[in-house]
Parts: structure tokens; C-alpha cells; sequence
């Protein structure tokens, strides 16, 4: 006897599950991340294939063609163009589309149930609510996160009383989540809904900053797993739910990871703008005085140097630098340099995003530490060399109880023998605190675009043959 | 579904997500919050069964939308997660090239 559609496509489903868990597993080491990507494709591919043959799949089979194939196209091409240093807004958007998705999935589900062709028991009919809810807030917020991050949109909304409307707002849409729970889901009780979901996601998300953005997306890439769980549970379909919770229970720990790496609590990422901290902060009363190098007494000092610590942050990314710093590296290393690089844990514009862009340029993995493996080696270090990065080197975290940083992990690039900052120009980082580092006897200061400065630095190293 | 069932398979799943995760390194988070990203594009099969169940105008307009936004998201995760995991290499790879 054949295995009926009964069969095949439950298996279906279950090798699917099996298969995203592996392919997840598999990124726990860089060797083995490539093909657990490899096997989770294959796992989604052979889910949408199946999905055609499922028994609740009735028609529409045209329209359902023409949405994959159409999406499908745009996305691959979008996602094939986009620079490395946009990554992060590519996860956003990504992620947003899957937020709306399990959204919609809930619209039709309620919609089925007012024209009484489908009825939900009530504990199902509550997690449809809450999955669309979680849905539309983490499509809305992730656009908005999108849009902020492509450049689209510079402002950071603030006004008084905007928690209180958020509040407001998100409290509305779970009193209209609960008269369709009581009255059954009417069409205009359905929009209202949608669109006050929408809203909560997009007041939520305007007034948070640039620098808190790659929390709030590992927070919504959270929310959309879950939402998309909670569909799982309503479609009967359990590899929905368990890649679904998975990845929400996955995102959530590294939506932690990460603010407790920023030293932000989640709560004051979502519930305060970034500049209120800098308000309050009397500046700290940085004494000494700030002592600047050329680029060839810097690649002097270098190129005669046992060991070198790179320590690079999104300014070198932006200033399209890692090749650049790569060449240099190269050409030490030949001289007999000892060079690493130590990637603090919010370097880029979100954790392993700076590893991803040194990737690029041809920096092995293996020559690229974390903040606790390298700090032990700062004080045998001769020259740190500080390449676009400020708050995460700044020793204020350590010293100064008064400052909005302290008590963050920094690297400790201040212990090094010599320690070279590579800057634009003279001021403070993003948040605005002074930095203690400039300050110091040991470091000098290499002024100019992080590009030309590490070219500069590549013909001084040439120059000593 | 039972509701109990559905109760143990969250939680099951949940163990899991936090398990896998804990054990993967700083310099794969964001390929991981992108693999991750990929993963809940299989909404794009609840699209498919809802669009598939579809009859009025305004709910295979909706499902449309879901099986539209699923797949965008399953595709492009897959892409921006291939192409970031595509660069990292070992020192020894990169002297045999």
C-alpha cells in the first residue's frame, strides 16, 4: 500500500523540524555554519513543496505560484546586492516580512471564523489574538527598524507623554483582542485591530536610536518566531511551532546577549531614548592632554613591534577600511609582527557583525578574538591600534562611577605599551561621553579619514623595506 | 490540537532554542540571528495553507499577502545568511587559495 498524503506530508513536516534544529546546531562552530544553513534550505524547500498536497490546500494554486515566485525573485536579488555593512537592515526587513506574514495568516484564520467556515475552540481563538498582535508589532517595528538603519529615516521622534500613548495604544489593541475574543471577529473590529497592532510597533520602535537598533531587531526576529508558533498551534502544523518557539526562545536569549554586552537593560532600550543618559552625565573632567602621532612615526612603531592588537570598530566599516587594515596586517605579519584583532561584543552595528565585515576583507577567523579571550594580553601588547571605535575602548567604564558607561566591558587597549587611536576628528562617539583613552600618556592620536590613514600607514611600513 | 500537547511541544522547543544557542560563539551572532531569521520563514507553509483555503476576495487578497511576505522572508534569510557565512574562513583555507 502507498503512503497516503496523510503520511507523506506530516513526515514531510517532522524531517523539516528535524532538519532546522540541525542546521541551527550547526552554527555553533564557523566550520560547520555553512552546511547546517544547507540542510535548513533543504528542510524549507521540501515544507513549501509538500504544502501544495496538503489536505486543507484547496485551490488558489496560480495566486500561490505567482507570491512565491514573485517574492522570491525580489528578495534573492535584493538580498544578493545589498553592501555587507547593510546586513543588519537586511535582517530587519527579512524579519519584518515574516511578522506580517504569520499576521496575515491571522486575518484569514478570524476571517474564516466570522463567515463560519472554520471554528476555533477559545484558548485557540486567544492564541490567533496574541500571534497576530506579536505579528503586525514586529512587522511594523522591524519596517520602522528598516527604514532607520537604511537612512530613510533620520529622526528620532520624542515627546512628552509618549510612553503614556504607547501605553495607551498597546493597551487598545488588547481590549479590542478581547471583544473579538468575546463577540467573535467582525471585518471592522478585524481592521481596527490590525491597525492599532501596527501602531503599538510603530510608536514603539520611532524614538529608539540608531545605536539600540540591532537590540530591537534581535528582540523582533524573537517576536516573530513566537508569532509565527503560535500560527502553528491554530494551522494544526507542529514543524510550525517548533521552528517558530525555537527561534523565539533562541532570538530572546540573544536579544539579552547583546543589551547586557551594551550594558543597556532591555527595558531601557525600549523605554528611554539613548540621549537621556548623556543629560544627566556632568562630563567628566578629563585631565592631560591629548597628544596626536603622523603615520609614519605610527607605522615605525609598528612594523618594529612584537605584537599588535587591531582593534576596529563600525567607523572603520563605514569608512570602508578592512581591506586596507587587511594589506597592513599582511605586511606585518611578513615583517614578524604578531598581529590579532580583539572585537569587542557590540563592535559593528551588532554582535558578530564586525567579524562578518573583517570576513569580507580576507581576515581569518582564527586571528580575531573576543573581549575575554584578549584582554589578559593587552599589558604584553606594544602597540593597540584603536581603528574607528570609542566608547568600547574607553576606560571611563572602568574608572569613573559617574559616567553612563561604567560598568561595561571594554577592552582594555589603555594597558598596551602604546596605544594608537585612529579618529576622524577631535570629539566624542555616538553617546557622547568624553573619552578618558585620549587622555592618556600612552596613547596618541592619528588624525584622519580611517582609509587614508591606513594607507598611509601601509607605504610607511613599505618605505622600511 | 490538544492544548497540553501544544503546551509541551513550546516547551520542549523552547529548551531547545536556548540550548543551541548558548553554545555558539560571539563572532556567529549575526549570522545566527540571521539563520535564525531564515528558520521562521517556514510561516511561508502556514501562508500557503491558509491562501490554499482561501474563497472571498479580501481573504485571498490577505492570504496572498502572507504567502507574498513568507516567502520574501525565507528567501532573503537564506541569501544575507549564505553570503555572510560564505566569507568566514581559516587561516589554512586561505593559504591554499
Amino acid at each position: 500500500m502507498m503512503p497516503g498524503v496523510d503520511f507523506i506530508v506530516p513526515a514531510a513536516y517532522f524531517t523539516a523540524a528535524v532538519l532546522f534544529i540541525y542546521g541551527l546546531k550547526g552554527m555553533s562552530s564557523p566550520v560547520t555554519a555553512r552546511s547546517g544553513m544547507i540542510w535548513a534550505g533543504v528542510a524549507m524547500l521540501l515544507a513549501v513543496l509538500v504544502t501544495f498536497i496538503h489536505p486543507k490546500v484547496e485551490g488558489n494554486y496560480g495566486l500561490m505560484i505567482i507570491a512565491l515566485v514573485s517574492a522570491s525573485a525580489v528578495a534573492w536579488w535584493w538580498a544578493r546586492i545589498v553592501a555587507m555593512t547593510d546586513m543588519p537592515q537586511m535582517i530587519a526587513l527579512y524579519n519584518g516580512m515574516g511578522g506580517g506574514s504569520a499576521a496575515a495568516i491571522a486575518g484569514v484564520e478570524l476571517l474564516k471564523v466570522h463567515s463560519g467556515q472554520a471554528s476555533m475552540v477559545p484558548t485557540t481563538l486567544l492564541v490567533a489574538a496574541f500571534g497576530a498582535i506579536i505579528g503586525s508589532i514586529a512587522f511594523s517595528g522591524s519596517l520602522i527598524a528598516f527604514a532607520k538603519l537604511q537612512g530613510w529615516m533620520r529622526k528620532t521622534w520624542r515627546f512628552p507623554g509618549q510612553q503614556l500613548l504607547n501605553l495607551v495604544v498597546f493597551a487598545a489593541t488588547l481590549v479590542l483582542g478581547a471583544w473579538i475574543f468575546i463577540d467573535g471577529p467582525t471585518p471592522t473590529l478585524l481592521l481596527a485591530f490590525f491597525a492599532l497592532a501596527l501602531l503599538a510597533g510603530i510608536l514603539v520602535t520611532v524614538p529608539i536610536g540608531g545605536a539600540d537598533m540591532p537590540v530591537v531587531i534581535s528582540l523582533y526576529n524573537a517576536l516573530t518566531g513566537i508569532a509565527v508558533g503560535f500560527k502553528g498551534y491554530v494551522l494544526e502544523i507542529p514543524a510550525l511551532m517548533i521552528a517558530g518557539i525555537v527561534v523565539g526562545a533562541a532570538g530572546t536569549l540573544l536579544t539579552q546577549l547583546m543589551a547586557k554586552a551594551m550594558n543597556r537593560p532591555l527595558t531601557n532600550v525600549l523605554f528611554s531614548g539613548f540621549g537621556k543618559a548623556d543629560e544627566d552625565a556632568a562630563g567628566v573632567a578629563a585631565s592631560g592632554e591629548i597628544k596626536s602621532i603622523d603615520g609614519t612615526d605610527a607605522a615605525i612603531q609598528m612594523a618594529y613591534a612584537d605584537k599588535v592588537i587591531i582593534v576596529p570598530g563600525y567607523g572603520m566599516a563605514v569608512a570602508q577600511a578592512q581591506h586596507k587594515i587587511w594589506e597592513l596586517t599582511e605586511l606585518l605579519t611578513s615583517r614578524g609582527v604578531k598581529v590579532s584583532f580583539a572585537i569587542h561584543p557590540v563592535a559593528g552595528r551588532m554582535p558578530g557583525h564586525m567579524n562578518v565585515l573583517l570576513a569580507e576583507a580576507g581576515v581569518p577567523y582564527d586571528m580575531i578574538f573576543d573581549l575575554e579571550d584578549i584582554n589578559a594580553q593587552f599589558p604584553t601588547t606594544d602597540v593597540a591600534l584603536v581603528i574607528g571605535a570609542n566608547d568600547v575602548v574607553n576606560p571611563a567604564a572602568r574608572k569613573d562611577t559617574s559616567s553612563p558607561i561604567y560598568g561595561m566591558p571594554i577592552l582594555d587597549v589603555d594597558k598596551a605599551k602604546n596605544c594608537i587611536v585612529i579618529k576622524r576628528g577631535q570629539g566624542t562617539g555616538f553617546s557622547g561621553i568624553e573619552n578618558l583613552l585620549f587622555f592618556e600618556d600612552n596613547t596618541r592620536m592619528l588624525y584622519g579619514d580611517a582609509q587614508k590613514v591606513a594607507q598611509a600607514l601601509i607605504s610607511g611600513v613599505k618605505a622600511l623595506g | 490540537m490538544e492544548g497540553w500537547i501544544a503546551l509541551y511541544i513550546f516547551m520542549l522547543a523552547a529548551f531547545t532554542g536556548i540550548e543551541v544557542i548558548r553554545r555558539v560563539p560571539a563572532i556567529l551572532h549575526t549570522p545566527l540571528m540571521s539563520g535564525s531569521n531564515f528558520i521562521h520563514g517556514i510561516v511561508v507553509v502556514g501562508g500557503m495553507v491558509v491562501l490554499g483555503m482561501a474563497d472571498t476576495t479580501t481573504e485571498i487578497v490577505v492570504g496572498f499577502i502572507a504567502v507574498f511576505l513568507g516567502a520574501g522572508n525565507a528567501v532573503g534569510g537564506y541569501v544575507v545568511t549564505e553570503r555572510m557565512l560564505d566569507m568566514f574562513k581559516s587561516s589554512d583555507k586561505n593559504k591554499k587559495e
